[in-house]
């Protein structure tokens, strides 16, 4: 199974991830016309404060409460991947309650976003990982 | 094994899941009153009001049953549990045999005798697919609607149906609405959101007799109405095991392990009481994520697996028109309160932890507040005046937050 594994050793306060993230999930294929003139809401968040600062993405938990609690049925884990049928969720908040990672958000249209490891956008694989420049996000193969 | 369940919706659905992540081979039945494949109840709110449609309020997709393995009965109910001959009795005059049953038959809604209400021409309960659909049949954009009950689910009905009608008047007996997620203030903020949307409340209030299209109200006032909908809440459906000998209070009566005091029979979700660890009381947590998670535990431990249901809270996310509530845990102890024109928070914390909170309008990660409280974190071992301003994993020590974002993978 593959994670996103964040070090906050290595994480410079970039912000680069966030904006790797709102490209990919924008469907566009150039860096300049998605993110022009945008204010971005991506799906991986920069904590910081004093000097220390991380990413934070879903964690895909091998107890996932956001999937266990979800009141639509529209959170699902596939091959240990927690997903979001878009067409299911109707932005009840019920993830962002019981998520504690605070990493399940709205998108523009008021259903949910999350980090799905950019497995359902062009991507294929995790564009913050990629574009990281420090290498502070990568993504590792673990046994669950 | 034979495994055998009542009910079809999210206590059952966790049950099914529970046990297959242990036993493949097993068989299950399911033996379901409604007519409908698995739906997620709480949509039907958002179906009338156009969020989703009875496709897509599917709690599992159609192949479910059948990924699954489980024969399901559509439209049967259980009528009797034999618990020496391990059998349940349907409506159509079947006997099922189990090894292991589950009991996950939710709540009814409760309808208080009013005098003459027989004599309404459209009256409704809002809790099931067939509920709201029978509602939605009965008005127009002409339609005065009264609304019995402020609390989650009448309140849910309003925001499903207010774009439908012409004007939706809600009582209820006590002064303020969501009473039991919201303290006074947070109340009123609700309230005055939905009055703003054309909602009328008369509170502190209720219904003494109904006469046609005419209700009397406590304080002398006599309303003309359309539809009158019920929801002044709901009572746990405890009779098949009450029947059968098992313990019940107000809820059925189950361990940890979700067993009810009879060998084999389990029960899961809202017609069960579960142990609340904000209060350490045992109440009926009446909520779709407590139900899903019971009935996937019951269904490990029938399918021979062991785990406990042992963090139960009550916790609430709930939303009127945009407007955003998360509320969790009990409100005791000292408090901590900010509110700007937007957001509305207060948070509770008693002998070193969280015990509740309110959040309206900015609910973002809720969630890091919620497991606080769930898992009982020192807030001595976290930076307590940070986390107080907003949700943020800054606030943990940076060694247990690479334990947490890492799931404990060693850099
Ligand atoms: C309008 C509305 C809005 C809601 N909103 C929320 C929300 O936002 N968040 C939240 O957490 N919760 C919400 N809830 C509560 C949530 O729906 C329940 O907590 C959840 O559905 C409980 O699941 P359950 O499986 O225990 O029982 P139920 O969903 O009640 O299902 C029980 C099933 O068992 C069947 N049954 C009963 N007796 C028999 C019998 N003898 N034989 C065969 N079948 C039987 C019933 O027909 C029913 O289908 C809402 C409820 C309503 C009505």
């Amino acid at each position: 199974m593959k994670r996103v594994i964040v070090n906050e050793k290595w994480c410079l306060g970039c912000h680069l991830c966030e904006y790797y993230c709102a490209f990919a999930n924008s469907n566009k294929d150039s860096m300049v016309k998605a993110l022009k003139d945008v204010v971005i809401n991506p799906r991986i968040r920069v904590e910081e404060k004093d000097g220390i600062s991380f990413a934070v993405n879903c964690r895909h938990c091998s107890e996932a409460l956001c999937v266990k609690s979800c009141i639509a049925g529209a959170l699902s884990k596939i091959d240990g991947v927690v997903r979001i049928n878009k067409d299911k969720c109707v932005g009840c908040h019920t993830c962002v309650l019981v998520c504690p990672y605070g990493a399940i958000m709205p998108s523009e249209k008021g259903v949910m976003q999350k980090c799905e490891l950019c497995l359902q956008n062009a991507c294929g694989e995790p564009l913050c990982v990629k574009g990281c420049p420090n290498k502070a996000i990568e993504l590792r193969e673990v046994t669950p | 094994m034979k495994y055998v369940i009542i009910g079809n919706s999210a206590a059952a659905i966790g049950c099914i899941e529970g046990i297959r992540s242990i036993d493949k081979e097993g068989s299950i039945t399911v033996i379901s009153r409604e007519n409908w494949h698995t739906y997620s109840r709480p949509l039907i709110s958002y179906l009338l009001l156009g969020k989703t449609d009875t496709e897509r309020m599917k709690y599992r997709p159609d192949s479910f049953y059948e990924d699954n393995n489980c024969t399901v009965m559509l439209g049967t109910a259980a009528v009797k549990i034999l618990p020496e001959q391990k059998q349940v009795i349907t409506d159509d005059g079947k006997s099922i045999a189990y090894d292991k049953l589950l009991v996950a038959t939710g709540s009814n809604p409760f309808v208080p005798p009013i005098e003459g209400m027989d004599t309404a021409p459209s009256v409704h309960t809002f809790m099931s697919l067939n509920d709201a659909l029978a509602l939605k049949k009965d008005l127009t954009p002409e339609s005065r609607v009264l609304v019995l009950g402020g609390g989650l689910i009448g309140l849910k009905c309003v925001e499903g149906i207010l774009h439908m009608v012409k004007k939706i008047t809600v009582i209820d007996m006590a002064d303020r609405v969501l009473p039991s997620i919201l303290d006074a203030d947070g109340s009123k903020i609700v309230q005055n959101h939905l009055e703003k949307k054309g909602v009328e409340f008369l509170l502190g209030n209720s219904i003494v007799k109904v006469a046609g299209q005419k209700a009397y109200l406590k304080n002398g006032e006599v309303l003309d109405f359309d539809n009158l909908v019920i929801a002044v809440g709901v009572r746990p459906n405890t009779a098949l095991v009450a029947e059968a000998g098992g313990k019940v209070n107000r809820g059925i009566c189950t361990n940890l392990k979700c067993e009810t005091s009879i060998p084999d029979v389990y029960a899961a979700g809202d017609c069960t009481e579960s142990y609340d660890i904000t209060c350490d009381q045992v109440r009926v947590l009446a909520l779709l994520p407590n139900a899903y998670m019971q009935g996937e535990t019951a269904g490990i431990n029938m399918a021979g697996g062991n785990k406990l249901y042992d963090h139960a809270i009550p916790m609430n996310a709930i939303g009127f028109f945009g407007l955003h509530i998360i509320s969790a845990g009990v409100y005791d102890g000292e408090c901590y309160k900010k509110v700007t024109e937007n957001s509305y928070k207060k948070l509770f914390y008693k002998d070193n932890v969280l015990k509740g909170f309110i959040l309206i309008g900015d609910v973002a990660r809720a969630g890091i507040y919620t497991a606080l409280i769930r898992e009982k974190k020192p807030l001595d071992s976290i930076d307590f005046e940070l986390i107080k301003e907003k949700p943020q994993l800054m606030a943990f020590s940076s060694r247990e937050r690479a334990d947490r974002l890492n799931n404990g993978i060693k850099l």
